[in-house]
């Protein structure tokens, strides 16, 4: 077994606003191994692209990491400063946003965006030289006269293609992590297919760890070795990609995947949501955030936040449900005994 | 006992080309949709699938006569309503009744400065579908009601609610008029995965209800899956297949309707990365320039040179089920 590459411990982040604290991630920790695929699902507003924005140094003011750690290969990411954090950005982690539209700059070629990364890292690069890697690099995400587009400006590009010239970006100065925040959700699904893929193949190549952002649950189950589902800042269930999806142990959970059409099904049968509305965080709840919409709910549940479980080997839970089950267990095994 | 199911729409080589200035005297059009020809059925959900820029919102709004056809012929419930041949062109207001529209994005269809009870409001006042004051109210709190919010809401403003809820007021403002005919547009997109599935439920609720037709416009195929009885699948404008949903999407026949189905992740982990996957090379050609012939011959992997030449017709493969393929013509 390898080193965690990350780690991330008890994490909060908040931003302060007018009208009152918001806890965007409110104590998630989880890490990632080299070779690692960890995919974080959840809805909006749970909290999911800004700790990844927080691993990065890109949090923007209201926000502020307020406790917690996070761990790169042995080193304190928090404590970097803003030199140290240049270094990290694009040589150690790379990342990919949404909308590659809004994320490139139209007035330079992607050429030029490309050199720039690389040229930022390695001062003693020449042009020559940079350019060259520049036309490898787009020729390995898949782009075809890769010569001729390395001098067009992006507007030139289709989604896709602006698409996989930031892949090409996040990755010139071979990461040893990269994040994708939602990297496929402005794509079309035959694109999107091509971009799932071609992430397969490069990490295969790599090797880098990749923590992959999404709220689509079949994008994850493509492509993640390893899932956290979060709701309202925290992390409600984590484990193995076959856990979750076969032997789901949280109710928020199990809602999403019941509240999903699946195109494996046979027949039509009627979709069961999950009430309600989701958490307001200026206002969250006193005690499971999932709690007020759970079919489950009990009265400790609107009271305490429950502890994370583990449930299986690897795979934890937050559910009082489980300490209930828990207990009721450890009582059966006395009765026996006695 | 489809034999005597009624058409309710029934469009035939409906086509819209939207102009773009290229330069002094010189036009060239944006072949937005290409003679589509399909017709719905009383009571039943038509899903629309396909990728962004494939003319399905423009083909919904064209039908609604939002936008004027080019060309192409639209009859409702017997009435012909467009005929771009004969020049026929009716006054749609009283259709307005009949059809409604429900939009994608909740928060920019609703007027920002109105509140809620207003937004319900102004379409009966447009229509006069009441007889004083208090009816009114009664009206917009019972549609309210209907679509699983209270009459307090009334007095709101779209901001103070959230999206699930917005779309709820979009959907209550297009039951106000008491439609038999609603085009949905995307109506579930911008919302979270766990709120879907309630509008999805409360749209199907409501079609047993009052016994609505919709048209159902979306790119998720397994949600159009879930919720519509014929599936039409559209490619650059046209439309390349269509039949029953769950035959659509087990025996898909067109090249394209196959490899969009391939590209669909599904929240399996072990069934989606066994299956096999076809993938396209490129993207989507512009609508501005489109290939000649079948429109999929660029990305086709079976294309010949007929396919190059000659644009494929949408014929009857086995009942109920249309493609438009010439490669299946020859088996």
């Amino acid at each position: 077994m390898s080193e965690n590459l990350l780690e991330v411990k008890d994490l909060k982040v908040s931003f302060f606003t007018p009208a009152g604290e918001v806890k965007a991630v409110d104590g998630i920790s989880y890490s990632i191994k080299e070779n690692e695929v960890m995919g974080i699902v959840g809805e909006s507003g749970s909290g999911k692209s800004v700790e990844a924005y927080s691993i990065m140094g890109l949090l923007q003011q209201p926000g502020k990491v307020v406790g917690g750690s996070i761990t790169f290969d042995g080193e304190d990411v928090l404590s970097y400063n803003k030199e140290q954090y240049r270094e990290f950005r694009g040589q150690k982690a790379g990342m990919i946003f949404q909308n590659p539209m809004t994320c490139l700059n139209p007035v330079y070629t992607i050429g030029d965006q490309l050199m720039e990364a690389l040229r930022c890292h390695d001062k003693s690069i020449s042009k020559q030289e940079a350019k060259k890697r520049a036309i490898e690099m787009l020729e390995l995400v898949g782009i075809n006269n890769a010569d001729k587009r390395v001098d067009q400006y992006p507007h030139e590009f289709s989604g896709g293609m602006r698409q996989r010239a930031m892949i090409a970006m996040a990755m010139i100065c071979h990461p040893r992590l990269l994040i994708a925040d939602e990297p496929t959700t402005a794509l079309d699904v035959t694109i999107q297919a091509q971009i799932l893929e071609l992430m397969k193949d490069l990490q295969k190549k790599t090797g880098m760890a990749i923590i992959f952002i999404t709220h689509n649950l079949g994008v994850v189950a493509e492509i993640c070795d390893r899932v956290s589902v979060m709701y309202a800042g925290h992390i409600m269930e984590q484990g193995n990609v076959n856990d979750i999806f076969y032997s789901p142990a949280h109710p928020y959970t199990k809602g999403l995947l019941r509240s999903m059409p699946n195109l494996g099904d046979e027949e039509r049968t009627r979709l069961i949501p999950i009430e309600g509305t989701p958490v307001d965080l200026l206002d969250p709840p006193k005690g499971c955030s999932f709690g007020p919409r759970c079919e489950h709910c009990m009265k400790v549940c609107l009271t305490k936040k429950p502890p994370l479980m583990e449930v299986g080997e690897g795979h934890i839970s937050a559910c009082w449900l489980h300490v209930k089950e828990m207990q009721e267990q450890q009582k059966a095994a006395k009765e026996e005994k006695a | 006992m489809s034999e005597e199911r009624k058409k309710l729409v029934e469009v035939e080589k409906l086509r819209k080309y939207f102009p773009v200035k290229a330069g002094f005297l010189k036009t060239n059009y944006v072949q937005a949709v290409q003679d589509v020809s399909l017709h719905i059925y009383k009571g039943e959900t038509l899903g629309l699938v396909g990728e962004s820029g494939c003319g399905k919102t423009t083909f919904g709004r064209t039908l609604l006569q939002l936008y004027t056809p080019t060309s192409g012929k639209i009859v409702y419930d017997g009435k012909t309503i467009f005929d771009g041949e004969k020049g026929i062109h009716e006054n749609m207001h009283p259709y307005r009744r009949k059809m409604q529209l429900i939009f994608q994005d909740p928060s920019a269809s609703l007027d920002p400065r109105m509140t809620v009870g207003e937004i319900i409001g102004e379409a009966l006042d447009i229509h006069k579908l009441y007889q004083g004051k208090k009816e009114r109210q009664d009206r917009i709190n019972e549609l309210l009601t209907q679509v699983g919010l209270n009459s307090e809401h009334s007095n709101r403003f779209p901001h103070e609610f959230s999206g699930g809820q917005q779309q709820r007021v979009g959907i209550a403002r297009a039951l106000a008029v008491e439609p038999e005919f609603i085009v949905c547009d995307e109506p579930i997109s911008a919302l979270d995965v766990s709120i879907q599935s309630q509008v999805v439920n409360m749209l199907e609720d409501l079609q047993e209800q009052i016994g609505l037709t919709y048209l159902f416009i979306a790119h998720d195929l397994s949600v159009v899956r879930h919720i519509s009885n014929r599936i039409g699948v559209m490619y650059l404008g046209c439309l390349v297949e269509l039949a029953e949903s769950y035959e659509l999407c087990a025996h898909p026949i067109h090249p394209y309707a196959q490899t969009l189905l391939s590209a669909v992740p599904m929240a399996d982990p072990v069934k989606t990365r066994s299956r096999h996957r076809i993938l396209l090379e490129g993207d989507i050609p512009s609508p501005l320039n489109p290939p000649s012939g079948c429109r999929f011959h660029t990305r086709c992997p079976y294309a010949t040179e007929k396919c190059s030449q000659q644009m494929p017709e949408l014929k009857e493969y086995s009942p109920g089920h249309y493609a438009a393929c010439h490669m299946l013509d020859k088996q």
